[in-house]
């Protein structure tokens, strides 16, 4: 029965591989840590971007820069890109072959780009609306915090297409499957800074 | 002992509800701010609200995060940090907003 406990953050292979389950428990422990100090660096952005909201020095206020329909569509694209990700765990615990894995982390890297592309149109449209960083505090504090999740996201990316082709070359071995799970708590923690972004950033400067 | 099948149909289901209350608790998010109801304070708190819930659905259904015995270190890391944070941004905000006040 003990090879059923949670042992540690996200998914657990648990007795589908007891050897890896055990090694998993101090490398992800190692690897939650890390996120934790990442989540302190987002928290103290958000406390600027706080401080800052109202030093607009008479240039675009956040209810002049924010569209809700974009922000909305972002989010539910990274959303799912977590419940995708989340199938592919269970596809690398479950699945002896690895055509669903690799299947569900495409999706996941599509709908990743996807996201990233749209950020990118919309910090284009409001430089291009005269809301650079360097007009106001506001700005600058807006562009420190919310391209930081993208540059995270683009990251992250990058790891699923480093993954793609460590599971084509070394199949799923145990350092493999350790990785893909650090991947997963990456990418559902990416999830949760963006809920935080479109609650205090989007959703509050658009609140009349 | 589960066997595979069961504990695998048992997760699939697992990610899906919290899919699925994510996305309600996301819709509401933002139909609270695109068709408010109620005043700027309220709207703001019911969006606030609603974002912690969603936090910790994502940590309990998509990161595993549970009560139980074996995860209590993770857990409270998570809550360590929180705590780490909340003094912090909330430290932040009450002095610059402060001094704010004061250099008016």
């Amino acid at each position: 029965m003990s090879a059923d406990e949670v042992k540690h953050p996200g998914i657990n292979l648990g007795d589908t591989r007891d050897l890896s389950h055990r090694d998993a428990e101090h490398d992800l422990f190692g690897f939650w840590i890390f996120l934790m100090s990442d989540a302190i660096i987002f928290a103290l952005l958000f406390a600027t971007y706080g401080v800052m909201l109202v030093g607009t020095a008479g240039g675009p206020t956040p209810a002049d820069t924010y569209k809700i329909l974009p922000a909305f569509i972002e989010t539910l694209v990274l959303l799912t890109s977590s419940f995708t990700f989340g199938m592919a765990s269970i596809a690398m615990k479950h699945d002896a072959g690895k055509v669903r894995l690799m299947r569900w982390l495409a999706v996941t890297l599509v709908l990743g780009l996807i996201f990233l592309a749209m950020e990118l149109k919309d910090f284009a449209t409001m430089i291009g609306d005269g809301a650079y960083p360097a007009r106001s505090g506001y700005l600058s504090s807006f562009f420190a915090l919310v391209p930081l999740h993208g540059l995270h996201v683009a990251a992250g990316c990058l790891w699923v297409v480093v993954m793609m082709v460590q599971v084509a070359f070394f199949g799923l071995d145990e350092r493999v499957k350790v990785n893909l799970l650090r991947l997963g708590l990456f990418w559902h923690f990416l999830d949760i800074v963006w809920i935080a972004i479109f609650s205090v950033v989007y959703l509050q400067g658009l609140i009349r | 002992m589960t066997k595979p099948n069961d504990s695998r149909s048992q997760e699939t289901r697992g990610y899906t509800i919290g899919y699925v209350a994510a996305l309600v608790l996301t819709g509401a998010a933002f139909a609270a701010v695109r068709w408010p109801s109620v005043g700027t304070t309220a709207t703001l708190a019911i969006v606030f609200a609603l974002a912690l819930i969603q936090m910790a659905v994502h940590f309990r259904f998509f990161l595993h995060i549970g009560l139980a015995r074996s995860a209590r270190d993770d857990l409270q890391l998570i809550l360590f940090s929180a705590v780490i944070i909340i003094l912090m941004v909330s430290g932040t905000l009450v002095i610059l907003f402060n001094l704010r006040h004061r250099m008016m």
